[in-house]
């Protein structure tokens, strides 16, 4: 069966990047004893599919990874024995059932959520007033931005790639596009409003977390346009 | 979660953040208040190196077993990141707790191999702790070295306020039980280290003098304190069954260079080859039993989840239940995923057979070390490789899929003749004809590659070599390009390639590893002038060593091409590493003499080692 993982990066944890995290998690699978599925050929390999590559730096609450395990596989204890040999930093939040026919995570990400505070030492007079003002930038209709891509620059339209923006006290809540078609960091919505504020953004002047990671909601009942990746699994009590 | 020594600006402006934040799996966490004892282990390299070493996991193990000890772990911050701490004079930390080594009541330092002598000066000025034991307050750090370099410590003495030499599962809970008595009566450290010098196996440098004769050599070693002993004999475990053994190694974040479970199945080695340190001072060769080591692959691939099991040892074809323990692996755990790696193996039909089974054929390649070109030099060095052992096993392994082989030299070996030389290109050539004589065309992968590496010799203390002169610079890269013209003019030329070591790095491994007192001032005028990571090709500069040798004063000569007589005092022979020196000159004159000495299951040479009753002495006769 398919199988989702989510699980938060916190602390020390953010400084290792996504390939070592993927090894990690390739090392947890043995240590926890979860019978996880292998590819063939010679050096088979776990079959393992990660959502969203994580900056290093970032903190998050919601990062998530695809398995496939035995069907016998009893997910209350998979996540209990995960968590009994995680290192520092690293928690497992929930393991749930995906159908046979869901999309892997990669596949499927649309959006992520991300909360961005100022570091302690980095605050401008105001912050409140600072994050008020960020929100309100982004109520324009149209933010052209010239963004760099592997094959050179090209412009896009910023504003329509982040779908919330909510000042929240000294921080700011952003959802923003993620995933293969247009992924955006959470660092380039601060990027395009220093840029009008006419300055650089300052080196290390922010804390980044993220909080979530979505897919497109295609249900037929409605509801929000995203939903948080392990809604789309099942838990298995 | 645990505070972080360093910024996470700076963290975040240099490589890899991981090998400085520790919180691998597997890591011990204690409450430093709550020991009697905090020992830093050090391994004087980058991370990436130093996480890979076996040595390190095992006293790291040792000592965290002990509730009143808590033993934690640095590495030479790169140096991008070395910048940064002298910049902000920020001092260096141990990576569980991230307090400065500083506050430590031990650093132990081991040493490796002699191009990382530059980077125990590094670990000891970031920490911000005297590079001169002599300069060391009572509140700073005792600093201790060990490890095979440790076997001539006097080239770096002067930084270390004593040595543990030999294995250090036997006496070092002894030597912490001192500190800890000593330190509870309030003693100094003078108090203690009288209390250390009595423990066997330790060596205490400022207690004891030399004299040298007016050419240089050494006149006399003596003790200068009643409590140091003339003769320290190296420690080892007799029975390697008996040992508390790691079972929890650490998983780094990042990928390391032995990035699997290390199953260290023995000690030491029956071969007795002329140029190995490792194979004299390791003697005599103890196996660990096949329960055991049954028992340990189970227990620290679980508690790793590494993917891959490599065997450890001088030569694994030696270990006597070798084909049930591989046998064992391979039904045990290839099915669940886990790659079995069978470095340092004869090649042999077993050999071949077991490879096939857990490695990709195409993708592998075979490794044959005959050290030598010739048989002439391979009795020299008593190398019991023959050429139709090669010639055969290259045959077995074409005909097995193969057509890869990599051939490790040496070069500058002592008694070497072009002939000799030129016999590297030859052996080669002869490999590769063997591939299209044995193979039919419509058989054949593309065409045969025979690689062929050649490092240059350095001789080392406690091995017959010890008396041997070393070749100059010039004199090596000569015979490099000897042999290099020699494989131009082989037929199968195209099939092959020729690679070969830096000589400018392996004259200085050969000062400092049979250097003596005075080469400390080197070392540390080199420091200053910023040599550091030297076994780095792309940090090592020659020219700050030239330089440093000249300003002391110091003649390379005298330590590297100088002809030493039999009589000479080493700087090393106050040790007593089991070998004797009288072996050691007798296998000395057998290889001028060209006559092998059979292995240790074939015939005991007297070495010496059998005092310490256990191991391959005892084989067979209990």
């Amino acid at each position: 069966m398919k199988v989702r993982i989510k699980f938060s990066k916190q602390g020390p944890a953010k400084f290792i990047g996504h390939l070592d995290v993927m090894r990690y998690f390739q090392k947890v699978m043995r240590r926890a004893d979860v019978s996880i599925h292998y590819s063939g050929g010679f050096s088979p390999h776990q079959i393992m599919s990660f959502a969203a590559p994580l900056g290093v730096g970032i903190t998050s609450m919601g990062e998530y990874l695809d398995i496939e395990v035995d069907d016998t596989e009893d997910l209350t204890t998979m996540k209990e024995r995960m968590n009994e040999t995680m290192a520092e930093g690293f928690h497992i939040e929930s393991c749930r059932r995906l159908p046979d026919d869901a999309g892997n995570a990669m596949s499927i990400v649309a959006a992520a959520a991300y909360t961005i505070a100022f570091r302690p030492g980095y605050e401008p007079k105001d912050p409140e007033m600072w994050m008020k003002e960020l929100e309100a930038f982004y109520g324009q209709d149209q933010i052209r931005i010239t963004k760099k891509t592997k094959k050179g620059e090209k412009e896009l339209d910023l504003k329509s790639l982040v779908y919330e923006i909510q000042a929240e006290g000294p921080s700011v809540r952003i959802l923003i596009s993620t995933g293969s078609s247009e992924n955006i960091k959470p660092e380039l919505v601060l990027d395009a409003y220093y840029q009008k504020l006419g300055e650089e953004r300052p080196a290390f002047a922010f804390l980044v977390q993220r909080e979530e990671v979505f897919a497109e909601n295609s249900s037929q009942k409605g509801g929000s346009r995203f939903l948080p990746l392990e809604l789309l699994g099942e838990t298995i009590e | 979660m645990r505070k972080l020594a360093l910024s996470d600006e700076i963290l975040l402006s240099i490589q890899q953040p991981a090998r400085y934040i520790g919180g691998e799996v597997n890591m011990v966490v204690k409450d430093p208040s709550k020991v009697d004892i905090r020992f830093c282990m050090c391994f004087p390299d980058v991370y990436d190196i130093g996480m890979s070493h076996l040595g390190i996991q095992i006293i790291y193990d040792m000592f965290n077993r002990r509730d009143d000890i808590y033993c934690e772990r640095v590495y030479s911050p790169w140096a991008d990141l070395d910048q940064i701490m002298r910049k902000e004079h920020i001092p260096l930390f141990a990576l569980e707790s991230q307090d400065p080594i500083k506050d430590f009541d031990f650093l132990g330092i081991t040493l490796q191999y002699e191009m990382s002598y530059t980077n125990i000066l590094q670990i000891l000025e970031l920490s911000q702790i005297p590079l001169h034991a002599s300069e060391r307050g009572e509140d700073m750090p005792l600093v201790i070295g060990g490890g095979p370099c440790a076997y001539n410590p006097e080239p770096i003495a002067e930084f270390f306020d004593l040595f543990y030499i030999g294995e250090a599962e036997t006496v070092y809970y002894e030597l912490m039980d001192r500190y800890k008595a000593n330190k509870k009566a309030g003693g100094t450290r003078k108090q203690f280290l009288e209390l250390a010098a009595e423990v066997p196996g330790i060596y205490v440098p400022s207690f004891y003098d030399v004299a040298y004769h007016e050419d240089g050599t050494i006149k006399s070693f003596t003790p200068n304190n009643p409590h140091a002993k003339e003769t320290i004999t190296k420690e080892l475990v007799v029975d390697m069954d008996q040992v508390d053994y790691l079972e929890k190694p650490l998983v780094p974040f990042i990928k390391v260079t032995q990035d699997r479970v290390v199953l260290e199945i023995m000690r030491g080695c029956i071969r007795g080859c002329r140029f190995c340190q490792a194979g004299n001072i390791y003697r005599p060769m103890r196996e660990k039993g096949l329960e055991y080591l049954k028992d340990h692959a189970f227990k620290m691939l679980k508690s790793t989840g590494h993917e891959e099991i490599s065997l450890s040892s001088l030569s694994s074809s030696d270990y006597s239940q070798l084909e049930e323990l591989i046998n064992f692996l391979i039904d045990e755990f290839k099915g669940k995923g886990v790659n079995i790696s069978l470095p340092s193996l004869r090649i042999d039909a077993f050999s071949l057979d077991v490879m096939s089974k857990v490695q990709d054929v195409k993708k592998s390649s075979l490794t044959f070390a005959p050290e030598a070109g010739s048989q002439r030099l391979r009795d020299v060095i008593n190398k019991g490789l023959t050429e139709e052992d090669i010639l055969t096993g290259a045959a077995q392994a074409f005909h097995g899929g193969w057509n890869r082989v990599k051939l490790y030299f040496m070069l500058g070996l002592p008694t070497e003749t072009r002939e000799d030389m030129e016999g590297i290109a030859l052996l080669s050539e002869k490999v590769a004809e063997t591939y299209y004589d044995e193979i039919p065309k419509e058989q054949r992968h593309g065409k045969v590659q025979v690689v062929a590496s050649s490092s240059f010799f350095v001789p080392k203390p406690f091995t017959p070599f010890q008396w041997a002169r070393m070749c100059t610079k010039d004199e090596f890269i000569e015979r490099a390009n000897i042999v290099r013209q020699k494989f131009r003019e082989m037929l199968n030329y195209k099939s092959l390639k020729y690679n070969w070591h830096e000589a400018e790095l392996t004259v200085l491994e050969g000062v400092l590893a049979r250097g003596d007192r005075r080469m400390a001032a080197v070392i540390e005028e080199a420091y200053k002038n910023g040599a550091l990571f030297d076994s780095w090709s792309e940090y090592f500069h020659n020219d700050i060593w030239m330089k440093a040798f000249e300003t002391c004063g110091v003649s390379i000569d005298f330590y590297t091409t100088r002809e030493r007589g039999l009589d000479e005092i080493f700087p090393w022979d106050f040790i007593d590493a089991g070998v004797s020196k009288e072996f050691l000159k007798r296998e000395w004159q057998k290889a001028i003499g060209e006559t092998v000495t059979p292995n240790c299951r074939q015939k005991c040479a007297g070495c010496g080692a059998m005092k310490f009753k256990g191991g391959v002495c005892y084989e067979g006769k209990n």
